[in-house]
């Protein structure tokens, strides 16, 4: 069924190349995008590489899987990483990050000033645009810093996965475009005669604004922006650089997904933007793909041999066919028998077809008949169980043929499913080998 | 897809829609299936007759892919019909588009209103200006539940937001609250109070999408925390994608190898002796099955968790053909018979 085998992407070689500066991991929220970057974290850094892991937002035990309960706004050194290497890790403090733009570029009572400013607080504390911007921010400057030779980002759980490219270059030119300046005429004008021309449109304008938003509210505005004027043509600049530094060859870029329609449709977009914006992608990570030890035994057929074990067929039945000829003739044939049990074509290949029917899910274990022994009633739901696993890998094979079909060259890295979550190091060097491993699982 | 009925609603068993409020805010965290859904609960309370709008706020087109249209404008637009006649409604809120209209309806702006998005204005208030945007849209889903027609009957009997994620939910939400505070005067303002004043109200219940997964429930545990915290009304929980269960607990250990690989082979699949395609089965069909124990365990923590919380919990099943337009009418009478 597969149309096309994409390339495998190959995580390890990307790792190791000490040309690889930047690792930025993009992807739909709820795809295990900062557990990835938790891991190619842990993996480079026990492959020999210095490396710090920038998360926008961990969830709690992630945090604890690094030995770091809570991550901060600084680099933390991440303790038991095996060999030559180091890994830091920390956690985006967007508020803190701007705090710490203004003290660097504002003198002390200057930027008290814009740090007590009600407009600035708000803005700071997170509003659309802020963590990205932020986010970004902090990617200069570890950047800069040239303390690591490795840096793996993890990107703001954005509205739409675009946000994060947008909105540096989206806040870097409203605080220094053309509406500020309008916004901040009339405190300048003041006493400018010459000006007075020119404040007739303006006025009008932030009058308007003026009745919409409130006359004070402005009044914060135009306050803060006068204080931040000197800091003005650093934001355009450096919301520049960090989108070079995004496009520079030392990048990667990495989509996150999972074998799920909206997860793919999502990283099918990112994939788009990012060719469009001339963004170096590596390929695709494909988390949590399921895969089976009995892949050979099909959904139907395991269905078929649980109904036969719950009607007490006799053992004679025509069901049994040639498989069990092939046993009869002493005849262990692994081709052959692959053939016998080889998954029918998916007959669910129609998204318009209903959900009339779903007969394993419709029939718990506990309506079998009662004249099962413990060990039929067992092997019965064993093969229910299959049958659900198989539907499942037949559904995610489907998905992400989809995606292959739009982008056939895009690499991809297969992470097989673990049952739970992630809890220590152990478990992030299990998913950095499942990542290197790339293939398909089971 | 109007006039179709699947099985999945039966009318005499419907719980009555008393007490329901008006506005129904769904979030949850990605990749729980919000969109589903609030699409489904639009649908459950559109029956009998009943008119509802879903509004979305997050210009992904989510109810556009669902629904499988074409992209939703700003405008309300008849996207279902649910059984027994009722009408869903849908919108995709645009912030911008909003902004200009509500320009447009209390200033008679339309020239300045292009100046001003020429200006970037409009950028700046919609995407930038601490909470504009969100008041804009919370705005506009507010004047769809008060609004009347000629007759001063409701023109939507409910509104269903699918709103931002759990993480940002209390935020967008209690925007109000922000902008109240900044914006101390002036018609936001206005808007602002007026619109918190509809959220905190027993007209509004916010319910939080989960899946039985540990960052999920942890994500919606804060969540609730922090809605509760903003005297916001917190709805109900809706677990999302609960499977069904196939095997009650581990295998017990002292089952021998031998004797299921002997069900498998009485069942047609090949012979029973080591190396026969059925002995074959054994080993990978019990990995599969002490997988799905673990994860039955670790599902069962998290109700646990859930329960704690001390709200109604609803479940519903996942389906495993994804989500279709019948899929969605199954998912809409489960609600239904669970009292939406």
């Amino acid at each position: 069924m597969t149309l096309d085998v994409p390339p495998t992407l190959a995580v390890d070689p990307l790792l190791d190349d000490p040309r690889t500066r930047i690792i930025v991991c993009c992807g739909a929220g709820g795809v295990g995008k900062t557990t990835t970057a938790a891991a190619l974290g842990v993996r480079a850094a026990e492959r020999g590489r210095k490396v710090v892991v920038l998360t926008i937002d961990p969830a709690r035990r992630l945090a604890q899987s690094m030995g770091i309960d809570s991550l901060d706004n600084t680099p933390r050194r991440v303790k038991d990483i095996e060999g030559e290497g180091e890994l830091h890790a920390m956690m985006l403090d967007m508020k803190r990050t701007f705090d710490e733009i203004v003290e660097a570029h504002a003198d002390a009572e200057r930027a008290r000033a814009i740090l007590e400013n009600p407009f600035y607080q708000s803005l700071s504390a997170g509003f659309a645009g802020t963590q990205e911007y932020m986010a970004m921010e902090k990617l200069g400057q570890l950047r800069a810093r040239d303390e690591w030779d490795l840096i793996v980002v993890d990107t703001p759980p954005s509205r739409s996965a675009l946000d994060f490219l947008d909105a540096p270059s989206r806040l870097g030119s409203f605080l220094d475009g053309k509406f500020i300046r309008v916004l901040m005429a009339p405190a300048k004008v003041g006493g400018r005669a010459g000006m007075k021309f020119l404040n007739v449109g303006m006025s009008m304008m932030t009058g308007t604004l003026g009745k919409l938003l409130g006359g004070p509210f402005l009044k914060d505005v135009q306050t803060f922006v006068a204080a931040m004027d000197t800091m003005f043509g650093g934001f355009r600049t450096r919301a520049d650089a960090t989108y070079r530094l995004l496009q520079a060859p030392g990048t990667a870029f990495l989509v996150v997904a999972a074998p799920e329609r909206d997860a793919l449709r999502e990283a099918a977009y990112f994939v788009e933007r990012l060719a469009a914006d001339r963004m170096p992608l590596a390929g695709l990570v494909l988390n949590r793909v399921h895969g089976s030890g009995a892949a050979r035994l099909s959904a139907e057929r395991a269905l078929a041999a649980a109904e036969a074990l719950g009607a007490e067929l006799p053992v004679e039945s025509d069901d049994l066919g040639p498989v069990e000829n092939h046993e009869a003739d002493g005849i262990v044939d692994q081709e052959g028998g692959k053939e016998e049990v080889r998954t029918p074509p998916e007959p669910h290949d129609s998204p318009e077809t209903p959900a009339t029917e779903a007969p394993v899910t419709d029939t718990p274990v506990t309506e079998s008949p009662v004249t099962e022994t413990p060990v039929t009633e067992l092997t019965a739901g064993l093969l229910r169980l299959h049958a659900e696993r198989m539907r499942l890998l037949s559904r995610e094979q489907r998905t992400r043929d989809r995606f292959t079909a739009l982008h056939p060259e895009v690499a991809v890295a297969e992470v097989a499913a673990l049952p739970g979550d992630v809890h220590d190091l152990a478990g992030l060097r299990d998913i950095g080998d499942r990542l290197a491993s790339g293939g398909r699982p089971g | 897809m109007p006039g179709t009925e699947p099985a999945g609603f039966n009318r005499a068993r419907l719980v009555t829609l008393e007490g329901v409020s008006r506005l129904q805010v769904v979030s949850g965290k990605g990749g729980t299936g919000k969109t589903t859904v609030a699409a489904a609960l639009a649908l459950a309370l559109a029956t009998e007759g009943k008119r509802t709008l879903l509004v979305e706020v997050e210009g992904r087109q989510g109810i556009a892919q669902l629904f499988e249209t074409e992209a939703l404008p700003y405008e309300e637009r008849k996207i279902a019909v649910a059984p027994g006649g009722g009408e869903v409604y849908a919108l995709a809120i645009d912030a911008e588009l909003a902004l200009l209209d509500y320009l447009q309806m209390f200033y008679r702006l339309g020239g300045a209103g292009r100046a001003l998005r020429k200006l970037g204005a409009i950028d700046f208030a919609t995407t930038i200006a601490p909470g504009v945007r969100d008041v804009l849209l919370t705005g506009k889903a507010c004047e769809a539940v008060r609004r009347k027609d000629k007759r001063g009957r409701y023109a939507y009997d409910y509104v269903v937001m699918d709103a931002p994620p759990t993480g940002r939910i209390t935020r967008f939400l209690n925007v109000n609250d922000e902008v109240a505070g900044l914006a101390k005067i002036g018609p936001i303002h206005n808007q602002a109070q007026a619109v918190m004043r509809v959220l905190k109200s027993a007209e509004t219940s916010v319910h939080l999408v989960t899946l039985l997964e540990e960052m999920p429930v942890q994500e919606t545990l804060d969540g609730v925390a922090e809605l509760r915290a903003a005297g916001l009304p917190v709805g109900r929980i809706l677990v999302n994608m609960v499977r069904p269960t196939l095997l009650d607990g581990p295998v017990p250990r002292d089952i021998k190898k031998s004797a299921i690989a002997k069900e498998l082979s009485r069942a047609g699949l090949g012979g029973a002796r080591k190396g026969g395609l059925a002995e074959q089965l054994v080993e990978p069909l019990l990995a599969q099955a002490d997988e799905y124990a673990e994860r039955i365990a670790l599902e069962e923590e998290q109700r646990a968790e859930l329960a704690g919380l001390g709200l109604p919990v609803q479940e519903l099943e996942f389906l495993s053909d994804g989500i279709d337009l019948a899929g969605l009418y199954r998912l809409a009478g489960a609600l239904r018979r669970q009292g939406v």
